[in-house]
């Protein structure tokens, strides 16, 4: 073995979380007192799940008081807390945490680092994040009580002003959807600078940038996009929270203030916040799909530079969500041209996956699985995108269920699938046991069929006219049939996602031993034992490629000599 | 055998520093949370309903700003003293960069005495919101970086910052820096384009 | 039905026909199975389709809208074909595959350069049909007479002004028909009273947002006689799932009718005194101006011509006696979370009010 790289370990399987301090009072106090970035990694994806089942059940709610006409399951007060709920919890609580739970785990492993660049910071955003999501949850029991939803937020999850100042939202529902979202925010942007340093400062020797996996920099790139872009969303908040306790005038329509402003200052945020929710699940599929088709990516330069440019336009299509706000000619035309520009880099990148599949030998693992309905689902999120993106059809769409099917299609049928991608193949490296196949095909199967049924006929409820967050609708609108098979689908996706945390639950004791490898994997984090040690590698490795596996396993072949 | 290999490894490794790294993040951030307050203070320009309006009551914080720029320059002579290892001489410019500061902060609070008695406050108005907000959080962001070297001050009473730790003290710059660029956009934006209105 | 997608199909543009065609497959598709089995009112258009465009601006749209519709199906079902294709096609057979590693293919600018090509022409495409359309739609020239009415979202019900004919309605607009020889394009300038509510009536044109302290302006020009229905599209409350729009396409003598009854004051009934006068004790005017009494009140709507309307509590239910007595005797039971409170009025009162109410035609 040449000078500097590190040795395959057989050594004996390291005991996993919470199996060597025996006590559960010790298991329970590591977690609070860690600084370990993987168990930081554990405790954002648990806080993730935990709030996804939360916000779950809050959508199973919704769905059943839209199954009929006249529905009566819920209040419309209720209802209009659940909708706020379900999407403030599922973005801020679920997926956010989720993408830097990922990025904890895996960016110090796959960079050759022992941690992340400041450990207690580490801890500090991750407790932030999960208090602020109990202050959004206390909403529910705190004044005025348990009664009709306590005071939860029910804005929405944008916060339309002047709906949200004090004249039409009395009480502290408002408050605490922006103070638990600053709260989070701080956590959120104070882990992005921790992840943004750990990539460019603690890079192992021989890992340029442009040898790093392409979830790094998919994660470097997202991490950009926090730092500039959830400042206008806490400072959008700062100006409402003042509004509301100091008379401020920022959004009060009486005084000369704009609720398009508030549009404004929220959006700049808000696409760009679909983005670092999305590059993740694009660094994923990077790494699962070139493992499962036994080839590299196609076009890693261009990968990289198609992932920057995303970033960069991001910045400058937020108003593609206010096409129907009154905006005049040349403000829509930009906002058009630059949403469809931002389309091209987007789209050629399932090109470059599609490469990477041609002429290789792919394994339908549950990675894969999940990495084909991820292009499946993304391709056709991604062409919905593009008819909200020609403005005068986005005066039909916008604002309809057409907009939320669009979205769903992304986040779920995009995101969350690359996330589940992200568990089936990386679970064996956390906890050194496989997820077990039959369940996770259950998983797979059932969520699949679910997701189709509930998002695809909601796309049709929005060219009859339906609109958003309504809490009923009458009977003869043309909307009874799609939603009664989305809610029928919404079931189905629940029982997908049983299976899914009974094989997680299930597996961590009884799964099938890993090993270092078990998937004949290429970068890193594959070289260490699973579950890792604290300190992640005996020596810091040396690489000389992108895939400095494949250059150990074929020293007759290796990547550097290609590269 | 792994020339290449071997290349890699002879080879200096440079990775740049993170305190530098994670200061420019910082500033970065910062920057975007400053940049919503200032585009809100523009968009608002001349559409309050009611007075005070801008000319009626604001004056240019002549005094201020030369106290506050200054720092900038006196920072920086201490952070060339450190460098020569000069304890007595770093001692001396740090305070006088807290002094003036300090003294920025005294001359803003002055003048939002004044203008509260002229009727501007934060709820009378577009103005009153959108003014209160913007020099407030640049006040705020004033305060953070007082306390940072404030901080510096107090540890250095036993001697023990040295010319080592030219990077720390060189962050903390920056962000004074940064602070001080801050004062210079919010100056133009709201004493030099907006006075007329 | 057919308009829009029969002048596709004359066009001689391909494309357009081609959209024709699909919007003409998607018309049948979206409202043959909902359609099955219900039961409509007559003339009352309840079930809109983005894709049955029955007003000029909606057409404009329309046409743009079915080739972007079109161009997303062709890329989608070449991508998914050569997805699913190269799922098929590249599996791993068996445990005989797993010796070799297929040939490893980092990447090919000329591939990457050729596939890149494509979707910017495919951009540009769009990007040249949507700057059209919105020029089209957006800076449209009317004359000078054209009908000019306000709309002012409230929460929970739409105030109607007609400035030309100086009276003002509630819930329902009503509108003259455009025929090809007499286009009678309608501007509609939207203002809020209190939060942003939408405008929707899918088949009339793409919705518009009433925002307060601005003026947004749309227009419509119908084709086709019929109610049509639309939504509130902008969350504004507990009530904004009912805050239903029902725009009135009439000929125009007959909206001309309308007009004139709508200016001139209620007639006087007998029947109707007592209740009146319950209606001004019960400070029922502090809310609702009924024209020919003392009451002016702007929060709440106008009532003049109550009896005209099809719907109570703009959409929520059908406007005949059992409904109003229910509404009067508490609002919230029919609309909870709507602004109007429960007026605790006993049962002499209600048949008093209902007997007027009834009668202001």
């Amino acid at each position: 073995m040449p000078n500097g790289t590190t040795t395959i370990d057989t050594r004996e399987r390291i005991a996993g979380p919470g199996e060597e301090k025996g006590t559960l009072t010790g298991w329970v106090q590591d977690l609070i007192y860690t600084v370990d970035h993987k168990k930081l990694g554990f405790l954002y994806i648990g806080t993730g799940l935990l709030f996804f089942v939360l916000g779950g059940i809050m959508a199973l709610l919704i769905r059943a008081q839209l199954a009929f006409p006249d529905g009566r399951v819920v209040s419309p007060e209720v209802f209009d807390g659940l909708f706020t709920m379900h999407g403030t919890v599922m973005i801020f609580l679920v997926a956010m945490p989720i993408v830097f739970g990922m990025a904890n785990y895996l960016v110090p492993l796959m960079i050759g680092a022992r941690d992340m660049a400041f450990p207690r910071l580490n801890a500090f955003s991750f407790w932030l994040t999960f208090f602020g999501g109990c202050l959004l949850f206390f909403s529910y029991v705190g004044a005025p009580g348990l009664y009709d939803a306590g005071a939860a937020p029910n804005a929405g999850w944008f916060a339309i002003a002047p709906l949200t100042s004090r004249a039409f939202s009395e009480g502290p529902s408002i408050d605490y959807w922006s103070l638990s979202l600053i709260i989070t925010g701080i956590g959120s942007v104070t882990g992005a600078i921790n992840i943004m340093v750990t990539i460019f400062c603690y890079r192992c020797k021989g890992l340029t940038l442009y040898r790093l996996p392409l979830f790094v920099w998919m994660t470097v790139v997202t991490m950009f996009l926090v730092i500039l872009f959830l400042p206008p969303l806490s400072a959008a908040q700062i100006m409402l929270t003042l509004q509301r306790y100091l008379g401020a005038k920022f959004f009060d329509t009486q005084a000369g203030g704009s609720a398009i402003l508030w549009q404004h200052f929220f959006w700049i945020f808000g696409h760009p916040e679909v983005y670092i929710l999305v590059l993740p699940s694009f660094g994923v599929m990077s790494e699962v799909v070139p493992v499962f088709s036994r080839k590299p990516i196609f076009g890693y330069p261009m990968m990289v530079a198609a992932s920057v440019l995303i970033g960069f336009i991001s910045a400058g299509v937020w108003a593609h969500h206010m096409f129907t706000v009154g905006l005049n000619s040349f403000g829509q035309t930009f906002f058009a041209i630059a949403t469809l520009a931002i389309a091209v880099p987007t789209g050629i990148k399932i090109f470059n996956w599609l490469a990477t599949m041609y002429g290789g030998k792919i394994r339908l693992e549950l990675p894969m699985l999940f990495g084909v309905a991820f292009l499946f689902h993304f391709l056709i999120s991604g062409l919905t995108g593009v008819m909200l993106g020609v403005a005068p059809f986005d005066w039909q769409l916008n604002d309809s269920y057409f907009v939320v099917a669009h979205f769903h299609y992304v986040i779920v049928g995009g995101i969350l699938f690359g996330i589940f991608a992200f568990f089936y193949f990386w679970y064996p490296k956390a906890f050194g046991r496989m997820l077990d196949k039959r369940l996770g095909l259950l998983h797979f199967w059932f969520f699949t069929i679910g997701f189709h049924l509930t998002f695809d006929p909601q796309h049709f409820a929005g060219f009859l006219g339906m609109p958003r967050r309504i809490y009923t609708y009458h009977p003869g609108r043309g909307w009874e049939i799609w939603n009664l098979i989305s809610t029928i689908g919404a079931f189905v996706q629940g029982i997908g996602i049983l299976f899914f945390v009974i094989n997680l639950l299930w597996s961590a004791w009884k799964g099938k031993i890993a090993g270092d490898d078990p998937w004949d994997a290429w970068t890193l984090e594959w070289t260490t034992t699973s579950p890792p040690p604290e300190y992640n590698y005996d020596k810091i490795p040396t690489v000389a490629s992108r895939r400095p596996l494949w250059d150990l396993k074929h020293p007759e072949d290796p990547d550097w000599r290609f590269e | 055998m792994n020339a290449e290999l071997t290349a890699t490894v002879e080879t200096e490794w440079k990775l740049p520093s993170p305190r530098v790294v994670g200061m420019i993040c910082v500033i970065m951030t910062e920057s975007a949370l400053f940049t919503i307050f200032v585009v809100a203070y523009l968009f608002y320009i001349g559409k309050s309903v009611s007075g005070p309006y801008p000319h009626e009551v604001l004056e240019l914080p002549i005094l201020g700003t030369v106290l506050l720029l200054s720092s900038s320059g006196t920072i920086v002579v201490a952070e060339h003293m450190l460098q020569k290892d000069r304890q007595a001489g770093f001692n001396l410019w740090w305070f006088i960069t807290f002094a003036l500061g300090f003294g920025f902060l005294i001359y803003t609070a002055v003048e939002w005495n004044k203008l509260i008695h002229l009727g501007l406050t934060i709820n009378s108005n577009l103005f009153g919101s959108t003014y209160y907000s913007l020099v407030g959080l640049h006040a705020s962001h004033v305060v953070v970086g007082l306390i940072l070297i404030g901080l510096i001050l107090v540890m250095n009473l036993s001697g023990r910052i040295r010319d080592f730790h030219h990077e720390h003290i060189m962050m903390i710059s920056w962000y004074w820096h940064f602070v001080d660029a801050v004062w210079i956009i919010v100056f133009t934006v709201v004493y030099v384009i907006s006075a007329k209105s | 039905m057919k308009s829009a997608s029969n002048a596709a199909e004359q066009s001689s543009d391909p494309v357009e026909r081609a959209g024709g065609l699909v919007s003409h497959l998607l018309f049948w598709f979206f409202v043959f199975i909902p359609g099955l089995g219900l039961a409509q009112e007559p003339g009352v258009r309840n079930i809109q389709n983005i894709f049955n465009p029955q007003s000029k601006p909606a057409q404009l749209i329309h046409s743009t809208a079915a080739l972007t519709l079109l161009v997303c199906f062709g890329i989608f079902v070449v991508v998914a074909g050569l997805l699913f294709f190269a799922v098929w096609r590249y599996r791993r057979k068996g445990p005989e595959d797993d010796n070799e590693e297929p040939p490893q293919v980092y990447g090919s600018a000329a591939i990457e350069l050729a596939w890149t090509v494509p979707p910017l022409l495919i951009v540009t495409m769009l990007v040249l049909a949507t700057a059209r359309t919105i020029g089209e739609v957006q800076n449209a020239k009317f004359p000078d007479d054209a009908l000019q009415i306000t709309v002012v979202g409230h929460r929970f019900w739409w105030e109607v002004r007609y400035p030309q004919f100086n009276f003002v309605t509630a819930n329902e607009i009503h509108v003259p028909v455009s025929y090809l020889s007499a286009a009678r394009p309608v501007r509609m300038t939207l203002e809020s009273a209190d939060v942003v509510h939408g405008f929707w009536v899918p088949e009339l044109n793409g919705k518009t947002w009433l925002v307060p302290n601005r003026k947004n302006e749309m227009w419509i020009q119908p084709t086709t006689l019929g109610t049509f229905v639309g939504n509130c599209t902008v969350f504004c409350g507990p009530q904004h799932a009912n805050m239903l729009i029902r725009v009135v396409v009439q000929p125009p003598d007959d909206f001309f009718d309308w007009v004139a009854k709508q200016q001139a004051p209620p007639m006087a009934r007998p029947a109707g005194e007592e209740g009146k006068k319950a209606f001004v004790a019960n400070s029922c005017g502090t809310c609702h101006r009924i024209g020919g009494t003392a009451t002016d009140g702007v929060f709440g709507p106008d009532l003049t011509h109550f009896a005209s309307r099809e719907t109570l509590g703009s959409g929520v239910v059908p406007n005949n006696d059992e409904n109003l007595r229910v509404w009067l005797r508490d609002p919230q039971t029919l609309k909870p979370g709507c602004r109007m409170p429960d007026m605790r009025l006993d049962d002499k009162q209600i048949d008093e009010i209902l007997t007027y109410l009834k009668g202001l035609k």
